[in-house]
């Protein structure tokens, strides 16, 4: 399978730099080589229709006729060793922890902001940062109940934190149905390799939600509100409001009564407690946030300061989100933790800092430029790979408004065997965690691995020639 | 069940139900034109128009075309996007409810739906109406009748389901109406017509086979066309499944399967108009239709169906889903994201 596989200079997840294969992989390895090409061929078939069958899709946006695409899948899995997870994991928890308290803290006490360890204008002046949600008792005390988390690896096989989706991160659908997939087509190698199983994320879930319903409420109902059928994670929606066996409501589904949310059903109006929802701040209440918004519920936001309803996330989230707030990360852990940062962050420059500033614009074609509020790789600047015109209006914009701006050197990303044109080659990849926080903190075994499927690039998003892989954590080390 | 889910299974079944009627009267028509001699322009017109007339979009029809000629007409009912009954326009838009409710319905039932539409929508379409288009409505109705046997076969018959049966039987007896109607203007305005021209009989049989009924008449009448034993047939069987009492027995039934209602109690409108109108088939003879007019009669008759849906709608639905601005919406949604979508 890998005789003319090519090493890239970068890491890579199942060779070793003398392209031995890597203890954790050796299992696989062995398995995979007994299956011949046509074997290897039929299977990817059938997977590839399966999926299209069963409209695991998402939508491709701008185009009129709504075609829906699937996400690519590789059936070669990323292995993960119990040792290398066990770092994760404590990891992520370390960081949803200090998030958490974080947000907390800034829409309590702010202390944080009290003691200099963050400048109180970037707090203040972050565009998710919700006012009005000062001294808000959130229930339970929990912000973040679901984040999704992306890591990444350096040359060095290190890995480091690029970001963390604190709002309503997306593609743990994926994760179980690659999973399904792959145990359907290579059901013999999960009996020879001792793999962490996934299915449990949705009860799992549906336990974070039950947790932060209002007091006294002995069986609360739990909806997830999604925008509706032309999001673009809609096919995830629906999945994980089926196996979680909760109703799948839009906003129009919802009434807000006497300070109470209800659903519309043929049996009348019908009481909602929890609210997984899958929806922007800004969209959830056009009497609060924006007033053009046709997917929000008019009250849901008077509904929940009153403690009628819980939402999941809670709102005021994104300030987590921010680029800038990233940069920060570590010093939360130390501050509210007193730990050093298990998961590094990248090395980051911060345009309204003067040193870095100076340094940015001088190496602006080395670096990859962030806005700080977007998501979604808007407003993006790949130094390395950009023209002198793009490089040119970049300073422009950078110059004008360096609150919103930060500034990373290119990481090289770890690359993984994968399957492309009829060979394996190498492609480079990242992996996204989910990481649940109720009574206790969650994480998935793995989590979504992306993978860039054209050669050499380091974008793993779906619009753009990305696909995924199964990710498999092992209960030992080999 | 949640209103906007039992309002777009209904809906989609409707619109399924109402492409393949359209399927059904145009197909009929053409063949019609194919016995009918010594037609020019003038007689064509004779007959396509009243086509237009009983899908009740005659007004928006002469708004996109000055004369009802067969390409108009075909055009109209069929292709065109413009009007928001043809049949493209309805198989769009039955696969546009159901794709609101993807997740409350069977993979079996999603493919084959959506199979349609890509096919209505593809220009493969087209070619298959040209080259011939007998060929292409029994397309659509083979696949409007794969669509109910897969309704009845994989979805569960739960609540969601009987919407299905209110939806699909409320729009089959509107149509069946419309079809009984086309004719109209060759009948007298009171009474049964004594006796009826060769060409008559071969329209009073068109309208026969437009709701796929020319069997079943036959096996009950024999060769013998009538228009009394055809109204009678189409409107007071009550064991043809086209049947305007059949069909409304069949919207009664489903009604009180949704409320849990009895027979002879009502608990809304929709119940009581429904429980009436059946009555009143059940215990109707075809001659004194024909005595009130049967034109007249018809067309009471669409106003009561009209009247079931709405009370259907304000008894369980309440509020109109269709957004004000569509558009805008769909915009909102799709930047609703974090998703597996960016970055470097």
């Amino acid at each position: 399978m890998l005789q003319d596989y090519l090493l890239n200079g970068g890491f890579d997840e199942m060779l070793d730099p003398h392209k031995g294969v890597r203890g954790h992989y050796q299992k696989f390895h062995k398995l995979f080589k007994s299956i011949s090409p046509a074997e290897y061929d039929a299977k990817r078939q059938a997977v590839d229709t399966a999926f299209l069958r069963q409209g695991i899709t998402f939508n491709v946006y701008g185009d009129a006729a709504g075609a829906e695409k699937i996400f690519p899948f590789d059936m070669i899995p990323r292995i993960i060793p119990a040792k290398e997870w066990e770092l994760l994991e404590r990891g992520l928890a370390q960081r949803i922890t200090a998030l958490n308290l974080f947000l907390h803290d800034i829409y309590h006490e702010q202390k944080i902001l009290k003691d200099g360890v963050i400048p109180e204008f970037y707090v203040l002046s972050a565009r998710h940062f919700r006012r009005e949600f000062v001294n808000f008792e959130v229930p339970k005390g929990i912000y973040i109940h679901i984040c999704g988390t992306d890591l990444i690896r350096d040359k060095d096989g290190n890995y480091l934190v690029l970001e963390d989706n604190g709002r309503c991160p997306s593609g743990v659908s994926y994760v179980l149905e690659n999973r399904r997939a792959m145990k359907r087509a290579f059901s013999s190698m999960f009996e020879g390799i001792s793999v962490r199983p996934v299915e449990n994320y949705p009860q799992e879930l549906l336990k974070t939600l039950k947790y932060i319903a209002p007091a006294g409420v002995a069986e609360p109902t739990v909806v997830l509100l999604t925008p509706g059928a032309y999001n673009s994670a809609y096919f995830e929606h629906t999945y994980l409001a089926r196996q979680m066996g909760i109703e799948i409501v839009e906003g129009r589904d919802l009434f807000v009564r006497d300070s109470r949310v209800y659903m519309r059903t043929t049996k009348g109006l019908q009481p909602v407690h929890v609210i997984y929802r899958r929806l922007d701040d800004d969209f959830l209440d056009p009497t609060v946030f924006r007033r053009d918004s046709m997917l929000g519920v008019p009250g849901l936001v008077h509904a929940y300061r009153a403690g009628n309803v819980s939402l999941a996330n809670s709102i005021g989230t994104g300030i987590a989100d921010d680029k800038v707030m990233y940069y920060f990360v570590p010093r939360m852990i130390k501050y509210y933790l007193d730990q050093e940062p298990i998961l590094p962050n990248v090395p980051t420059y911060l345009a309204s800092e003067e040193q870095d500033m100076k340094y940015i614009l001088e190496h602006l074609p080395e670096l990859v430029v962030k806005a700080a509020n977007e998501s979604g790789g808007y407003g993006m600047l790949m130094g390395p790979k950009a023209s002198k015109e793009e490089i040119a209006i970049f300073r422009e914009k950078i110059i004008a408004e360096p609150r919103n701006y930060i500034a990373q050197p290119m990481i090289f990303l770890s690359q993984h065997p994968t399957y492309c044109d009829g060979k394996f080659d190498g492609r480079h990849v990242d992996l996204r965690p989910f990481i649940l926080s109720g009574e206790r903190i969650s994480i998935i075994p793995g989590g979504l691995t992306r993978v860039a499927l054209r050669k050499g690039s380091l974008v793993v998003n779906s619009s753009q020639g990305g696909g995924s892989k199964d990710t498999w954590v092992l209960y030992g080390d080999e | 069940m949640l209103s906007r889910v039992a309002n777009s299974l209904y809906w989609m079944a409707r619109y399924i139900e109402r492409a393949e009627n359209i399927a059904r009267i145009v197909d009929v028509n053409l063949q019609l034109l194919l016995d009918i001699r010594n037609l020019d322009e003038k007689r064509l017109v004779a007959y396509w128009l009243p086509i237009v007339q009983a899908t009740g979009d005659e007004q928006a029809f002469f708004k996109l075309h000055p004369q009802a000629t067969g390409h108009a007409v075909t055009e109209f009912l069929v292709f065109q996007m413009e009007n928001p009954n043809s049949l493209v326009q309805s198989i769009c838009q039955g696969r546009e409810n159901a794709r609101m409710v993807r997740d409350q319905i069977t993979l079996e039932l999603w493919e084959e739906l959506n199979r349609l539409y890509l096919f209505v929508r593809s220009p493969q379409a087209r070619e298959v109406w040209h080259h011939s288009p007998s060929d292409f409505f029994h397309e659509i109705k083979a696949s409007s009748l794969h669509i109910i046997g897969i309704i009845n076969a994989t979805l569960i018959h739960n609540e969601g389901w009987w919407f299905i049966q209110v939806g699909q039987f409320l729009e089959r007896a509107d149509k069946t109406t419309r079809i009984l109607d086309v004719r109209y203007q060759s009948l007298p305005e009171k009474g049964v017509p004594e006796r009826i021209s060769p060409d008559e009989a071969l329209e009073w049989s068109a309208v026969l086979r437009s709701c796929s009924s020319w069997d079943a008449y036959k096996s009950i009448h024999g060769a013998d066309i009538h228009p009394r034993q055809v109204a009678e047939f189409l409107l007071l069987s009550d064991d043809f499944p086209r049947s305007v009492r059949f069909c409304v027995n069949e919207l009664n039934r489903s009604l009180r399967r949704i409320s849990g209602v009895t027979e002879g109690h009502f608990t809304n409108n929709a119940e009581k108009l429904t429980g009436r109108f059946l009555a009143e088939l059940q215990f109707s003879t075809i001659d004194e239709i024909f005595e009130q007019g049967l034109h007249r009669y018809l067309d009471e008759a669409q106003t009561k169906l009209n009247n079931i849906g709405g009370e259907m709608f304000n008894a369980y639905i309440f509020q109109p889903f269709q957004a004000a601005d569509e558009v805008h919406m769909v915009q909102q949604e799709e930047q609703q994201q974090q998703t597996t979508h960016s970055r470097y």
